[in-house]
């Protein structure tokens, strides 16, 4: 198949040849530029150093709850689970009508109903995984109906996950593919394509795989499902940055970044856009382009917004649990 | 939505207790000059005078090498390796204890950025001497024979660019070695090594046993010219070490130089690309460009030149130059006035000799010495800028075709002090590194320093070595 390119007026038509066969597609994702282990976590290490205070600090818990893709994942999730998320979406601090609310509740698909119901008229988004989330162990055709279903139940977004094993056996044209015919099958819905990089393990996997997926249509590149260790790493989610940030040198393109998992305190949230402000640039500090998946870093980040603004800390039990 | 501005994050100077005078460390206490004049040092970012410090005149010069002198006789010759490792131990522990506080004494006096004093400088002093105390009681087996004994006084000059870093670097393996020391700081910075005598009554080290003499070049000259100096070790610049050189010559002093150096950064077309940019950063760019080893010509391959220099100058643009006491600093200030003139001067040069100067747009602050980060492009061998040692955040970039090509450019300097290589190619590392005359090679990363590793250079560079186990035998006669 092989075909999705995605390029705008000023896009550029090499890549065009990149996608025209699997020789190509993988001689292109092998040419890539290598990462230095050693080098880029220096660097996630150094940007981690950068000290965010005052104003600087109150923009960016704001700026990361508004981010959030408030999740829950379980096999034991239920509409009442769904409903109380969706209510904490929306009023994120129930003592102070000022915070923001998040950008998305995450589900599974046979919920996204129940979500899309109570956040009708909030502009909040539904976002479903799908492709038989989270190991991708299935037939096409099965991943294509479980998005499809999501879609029809009106999910705004699809989380869909790789083939890991196809992409770890070098069979990039099957991931490409798998990856159009999911971006066909979900219409309208944004695409976020989780790489489930702690399982790619290197690097220049991370690499490959975000040059992989956007190429072949992805929104958003995301790091994890959350069901792996590692989850999201600063370091890993640097080299995605740096991939989206060369994807749009070369196509005039905007992709999104995800990480997911592992987040877990306002000081690692805003370690993170600090990176994305110093790698990709200021554009991307938008919810439409950078998001977290996320449930307990929201009251972290809830609470520092107190603090910053009354001086104290008011306690965990004066936050909702969901 | 509005851009995410940092907020001013300035580390607080609370922490310090700045005298308004210093006299000089003689024999275990703080005394007069005799018969010099005193001096003030100011912080380089704000021009403001920090204290004034004691110039020390040949007989102040002379009195602490009698204290020396008599401290290796008396104590520190004959006692046992394993009591003179509980001292150093003893100091590098009160290092860490008071990191913060010399992280923040170095920033002021010297210029560079919290993040760096705090992160890499005082951090990498404490290891020195954690480094040597272990070696203290284990002489024998450091290579230099079965029964390897100190040379005695050692006389230590040292520059301003990591003042304390610096002062560890000559005086952790000289008192490991049972070697007694008087130590020049630099005229400009200091106070870090004022604090360091604190340490020294803190930690209860015999008196004489480190003397810290401050002063300039007149200082300098005193102490590395006294007779009863066995040892001399300097660091700074080519011309000093020369003098030195001369000045020792046909006397029996064990003599240790680590000079100037014009360091090549070798990027290959197959290298990875955004390390490689950091590393280049990190090569010129740390500590203002004042490193001995800086990567301060830039050797790239042609086939990938446009791509590497337009990521470098966007990478350039986010660099943050300001005060240095902002933990958000990336680039702090020039050290001295008479280092900037120096560094406008080499630049007007570059650009004299038709080379092409670019810099990120950035606000400079009005008040201080300050030099934006600078890239010159289009630089050849013979131009002065290629040559020269700028010791500054400017960076001369050149070209090569072939790997043999980037040796012969590389090696085409008369000094000798370090290099870069980046390339994913193994076989190609290993090959250069042989090829190449400098003390250091990194390979895939740049301006990294750690307390086991022997550093210095080749020709001009200097002779000697320091840290390591090697850098125990430049204090050991045998």
């Amino acid at each position: 198949m092989l075909a999705r390119v995605t390029t705008t007026d000023n896009g550029v038509d090499s890549l065009a040849d990149v996608t025209s066969s699997e020789d190509r597609l993988r001689r292109f994702l092998l040419g890539l530029p290598g990462v230095d282990q050693v080098g880029a976590e220096a660097r996630a290490a150094t940007l981690s150093t950068r000290s965010i205070k005052t104003t600087a600090k109150a923009y960016a818990l704001d700026l990361a709850i508004q981010m959030i893709d408030l999740t829950t994942l379980e096999g034991s999730d239920t509409p009442g689970k769904v409903r109380a998320l969706c209510a904490k979406a929306k009023r994120p601090d129930p003592a102070d009508p000022t915070a923001p609310q998040v950008a998305a509740v995450c589900v599974y698909p046979d919920l996204v109903a129940t979500a899309k119901f109570e956040l009708r008229g909030t502009g909040i988004n539904v976002a479903s995984v799908a492709t038989a989330f989270p190991s991708g162990r299935s037939s096409l055709a099965i991943k294509v109906q479980d998005t499809k279903d999501a879609v029809a139940a009106g999910a705004d977004e699809v989380d869909m996950v790789i083939d890991r094993g196809a992409f770890l056996s070098g069979r990039y044209g099957l991931v490409f593919d798998e990856i159009a015919a999911i971006r066909d099958a979900a219409g309208d819905a944004h695409l976020k394509v989780i790489l489930e990089t702690g399982e790619l393990v290197t690097y220049d996997n991370v690499r490959r795989a975000s040059w992989l997926a956007m190429l072949a249509g992805a929104d958003f590149i995301k790091t994890s499902t959350g069901k792996i260790s590692p989850a999201a790493t600063l370091p890993v989610t640097l080299v995605m940055l740096e991939a989206v940030r060369d994807y749009h040198e070369s196509t005039g393109l905007h992709i999104g970044v995800k990480p997911a998992g592992g987040i877990r305190t306002a000081k690692d949230a805003i370690k993170y856009l600090v990176t994305v402000n110093e790698t990709a640039g200021p554009d991307w500090l938008d919810p439409e382009l950078f998001r977290f998946g996320a449930s307990s870093l929201l009251n972290d980040l809830l609470m520092q917004r107190t603090k910053l603004a009354t001086g104290h800390y008011p306690g965990p039990d004066y936050f909702t649990l969901d | 939505m509005s851009r995410f501005e940092y907020a001013p994050a300035l580390e607080s100077r609370a922490i310090v207790d700045i005298k308004s005078s210093y006299g000089l460390f003689i024999n275990g206490a703080f005394t007069e000059a005799t018969d010099g004049k005193p001096f003030k040092t100011i912080s380089p970012a704000s021009e403001e005078v920090l204290a004034e410090v004691s110039e020390a005149g040949p007989a102040d010069v002379d009195k602490a090498v009698r204290a020396a002198r008599r401290a290796f006789d008396k104590v520190w010759g004959p006692m046992a390796g394993r009591d003179r490792a509980k001292y150093l131990y003893r100091i590098a522990r009160l290092i860490q204890e008071r990191a913060r506080e010399l992280a923040v004494l170095e920033s002021l006096d010297n210029g560079k950025p919290i993040r760096e004093s705090r992160d890499v400088d005082i951090p990498l002093v404490a290891a020195h001497f954690f480094y040597y105390a272990g070696w203290a009681d284990k002489l024998e087996y450091a290579g230099a024979g079965d029964d390897p004994q100190p040379w005695g006084v050692a006389g230590q000059v040292i520059p301003w660019n990591f003042p304390l870093l610096m002062l560890a670097w000559k005086i952790a393996p000289a008192l490991a070695a049972g070697n007694t020391v008087v130590l020049k700081p630099a005229e400009t910075t200091p106070l870090t090594a004022l604090a360091f005598a604190e340490i020294c009554q803190q930690a209860d080290l015999p008196p004489g046993v480190v003397n810290i003499v401050t002063g300039a070049g007149r200082t300098g000259q005193a102490l590395v010219e006294h007779p009863d100096v066995n040892k001399v070790a300097f660091t700074g610049s080519t011309a000093v070490g020369r003098a030195i050189a001369k000045s020792v010559a046909g006397t029996d002093k064990a003599v240790t130089l680590e000079l100037g150096g014009k360091a090549a950064n070798i990027v290959f077309e197959d290298a990875p690309i955004d390390q490689t940019i950091e590393g280049i950063v990190n090569g010129i760019f740390f500590n203002q460009g004042h490193v001995c080893c800086a990567g301060s010509r830039l050797l790239v391959q042609e086939s990938v030149y446009d791509e590497v220099l337009g990521r470098l100058k966007r990478r350039m643009e986010s660099l943050r130059v300001g005060d240095p006491l902002d933990k958000n600093t990336d680039i702090g200030a020039i050290n001295s006035a008479a280092q900037l003139a120096k560094i406008r001067e080499l630049s007007q040069v570059g650009e004299d000799e038709g080379s092409e100067r670019w810099s990120p747009e950035c606000e400079l602050p009005a008040q201080g010495f300050w030099f934006p980060p600078t890239v010159f492009t289009g630089v050849s061998q013979a131009h002065r800028i290629a040559r020269e040692e700028i010791f500054g955040p400017v960076l001369s970039v050149l070209t090569f075709r072939t790997p043999a090509e980037a040796v012969e450019k590389a090696n085409n300097t008369p000094f000798g002090l370090s290099a870069g290589i980046w390339t994913e190619k193994g076989s190609r590392i290993l090959w250069m590194a042989n090829q190449l005359r400098a003390g250091v090679v990194w390979a895939n990363t740049f301006n990294r320093f750690d307390p086991t590793s022997p550093f210095g250079g080749y020709k001009e560079s200097g002779y000697g070595r320091e840290g390591g186990r090697h850098g125990l035998e430049a204090y050991l006669a045998h």
